[in-house]
């Protein structure tokens, strides 16, 4: 025993030995967020130089009304690619999600349904039908072991159809139900004014990071995306786990929808078409690792707002549209090599 | 010496199509000891474990646990009837913390409202249970239970799927292999667990294929040969070159040189 001890103080003397990267490298590995909120100070820091009115709270509260939608999208995206999965059909049930909650308010006149449902019906149908969508995904990943990302980008494509199906093309320029506008209203928070939207939406994230970090399901979504045979060797009914990931993630792209619907006015089958892929943008950049069981959720939030400031603060310094894609598309390459280095680290 | 076995396994059969993985099979493992199973590859000690411990259902025969015929349909079956198993490749989620390992699965939720209600586990509770549960077994060299896995090294890795098997299990503990994957001061480790657990009075099953480990630890070692027991011995009366030559047919051992009863 003293020899085994004696030769794992020789290790552990190495180990504080190791050079400024590798400690940069350890601690990046125990907080992955930290890379996300450091590019964030930074971004932040260099654009203020360029543009006087880029620290102001009017446009700090201008750049979070921008990225409610896709940070919320981006919450039920995490769960997804905590488990090691990916959800590109996010925006697409989102959409759909927006368009029943719309078309069931409204009612087909022309189709001899003059009248519309009430909206306490219409909301929760709504809802319902992004759950259904989440878990028809999960259904394809756990019994038909269909990889994610096939699952998703087939799914995607039905229900962009089904959407179009439904609106037959148009938008529906309707007065909307006031308690579907709720979202879209504007609230003074000392020198900030914010959208309810915002609020519901950082609200969504602490439920989240609540369950993610203090509670068993959290745990085992994390030791899914980890190593999933060690998980259902451990006996974690692994299949159940991952089928209320995705039907979690399909409540939560519905109620993004909401916000959606509160900040444009109308449900239109146009404005989530960004939605699938921005989302995985920001849970990219904000630290979570596409092979799952690492990252944290308000690292997407984080890596929403980046992404949001980076538009936003190249937007006042004058650069041209076509550079901020150059530079959204570093950042995210940038990310996932950060996300590979730490990964490499403790193999 | 008339103990009874913890564990039976009587006449255990198992096909896989059209191949015989197991041809009537038999296993006994008394309380207190270790029984290392031994075969050459194809032998069937693989399948007979899992038909033990669960993952796999036999076409034929029984398995007694403790003077009861149980069936499982599936390792969670053997496991809640008190049989850990420690599978070869580490059962552990490497990003998970030691702690969130030993109880992956098995979480504690905190007393009252904030545990039953808002379903909050008692991540205190279970770091402290995990601590007492790695010093019980010895394994001085891990040192900060909230540590992720992968930071540790394979044999300390291994300690903590040994650890958890220990905690959980009741009756007796299945070590796949447990050494396979490891370097020479990392078995040493593993083998020092095994010793631990039984000197705690856990009986432990040890597939191995390494000679000289089993020499080491085991009570008494069950030989393997064409999915059927081709004899049991114990390392006091038969040398590992014995147990090859047993393994490959060169030799056969009478029944009543055999150790069919404990020798512990």
């Amino acid at each position: 025993m003293s020899q085994d001890t004696a030769t794992y103080d020789a290790a552990s003397e190495f180990h504080d030995r190791a050079s400024l990267s590798q400690k940069i490298q350890a601690t990046l590995h125990k907080y992955p967020w930290l890379s996300s909120a450091f590019v964030l100070l930074f971004a932040s820091i260099i654009f203020s130089f360029f543009n006087e009115n880029f620290l102001t709270p009017s446009n700090f509260s201008l750049i979070l009304q921008q990225v409610a939608i896709v940070g919320a999208v981006a919450a039920g995206q995490t769960l997804i690619i905590l488990t090691a999965g990916i959800d590109l059909s996010c925006g697409a049930i989102a959409v759909f999600a927006s368009m029943t909650m719309a078309k069931l308010v409204q009612g087909s006149p022309g189709e001899g349904h003059p009248v519309g449902w009430a909206i306490w019906l219409a909301f929760p149908a709504g809802l319902l039908v992004g759950m259904l969508g989440g878990a028809i995904n999960g259904f394809l990943v756990t019994k038909v072991k269909l990889p994610p990302f096939i699952v998703t980008l087939g799914t995607y494509n039905v229900f962009v159809a089904l959407t179009l199906t439904l609106t037959k093309g148009t938008v529906p320029s309707i007065e909307m139900d006031p308690f579907l506008l709720t979202l879209g209203h504007y609230v003074n928070i000392g020198p900030f004014r914010i959208t309810t939207g915002v609020i519901f939406m950082i609200a969504m994230y602490s439920v989240l990071a609540f369950i993610l970090r203090y509670t068993g399901w959290g745990r085992h979504v994390y030791a899914v995306g980890d190593d999933i045979d060690a998980a259902r060797l451990a006996g974690i009914s692994v299949n159940r786990v991952l089928m209320s990931v995705y039907v979690v993630a399909g409540l939560i792209f519905a109620l993004s929808a909401w916000i959606v619907i509160g900040r444009v006015t109308v449900a239109s089958p146009n404005t989530g078409s960004d939605l699938n892929l921005d989302s995985i943008t920001a849970v990219v950049i904000g630290g979570t690792s596409l092979f799952g069981g690492r990252g944290t959720i308000f690292g997407s939030l984080i890596g929403a707002i980046i992404v949001g400031v980076f538009r936003n603060g190249l937007t006042l310094a004058g650069v041209d549209l076509y550079y901020q894609l150059l530079a959204i598309g570093l950042l995210i390459i940038f990310a996932v090599s950060v996300d590979q280095w730490i990964r490499k680290a403790r193999k | 010496m008339s103990k009874a076995p913890i564990l039976q396994a009587v006449g255990v059969t198992k096909n896989y199509g059209r191949v015989v993985a197991l041809d009537g099979s038999d296993l006994e493992l008394f309380p207190g000891e270790v029984l290392a199973v031994v075969g050459d590859n194809g032998a069937g000690k693989s399948t007979l474990i899992k038909c033990l411990s669960g993952a796999e259902v036999p076409d034929e025969g029984q398995i007694i646990l403790d003077g009861v015929t149980v069936s499982f349909k599936r390792p969670q079956d053997g496991r809640h009837a008190g049989i850990e198993t420690v599978y070869q490749t580490l059962a552990v989620a490497p990003a998970l913390d030691i702690a969130s390992n030993l109880y992956l699965g098995r979480e504690i939720r905190k007393k009252g409202p904030l545990g039953s209600v808002l379903r909050m586990l008692d991540s205190s509770g279970m770091r402290k249970g995990a601590k007492d549960h790695i010093a019980a077994l010895g394994i001085g060299t891990i040192q900060n239970i909230s540590q992720a896995v992968e930071t540790l090294s394979g044999g300390q890795r291994q300690a903590v799927a040994v650890a958890r098997a220990a905690a959980f299990g009741q009756k007796l503990i299945i070590l796949d292999e447990p050494t396979a994957a490891l370097g020479v001061r990392e078995s040493r480790q593993v083998l020092k667990l095994i010793e631990s657990l039984r000197d705690r009075g856990m009986p432990v099953i040890l597939i191995s294929h390494n000679m000289p480990q089993v020499f080491e630890v085991a009570d008494r070692i069950q030989i393997q040969r064409l999915g059927k027991r081709a004899a049991v011995v114990t390392p006091k009366t038969h040398t590992m070159n014995d147990v090859v030559a047993i393994m490959t047919g060169a030799m056969t051992v009478d029944k009543k040189d055999q150790a069919l009863t404990p020798v512990r």
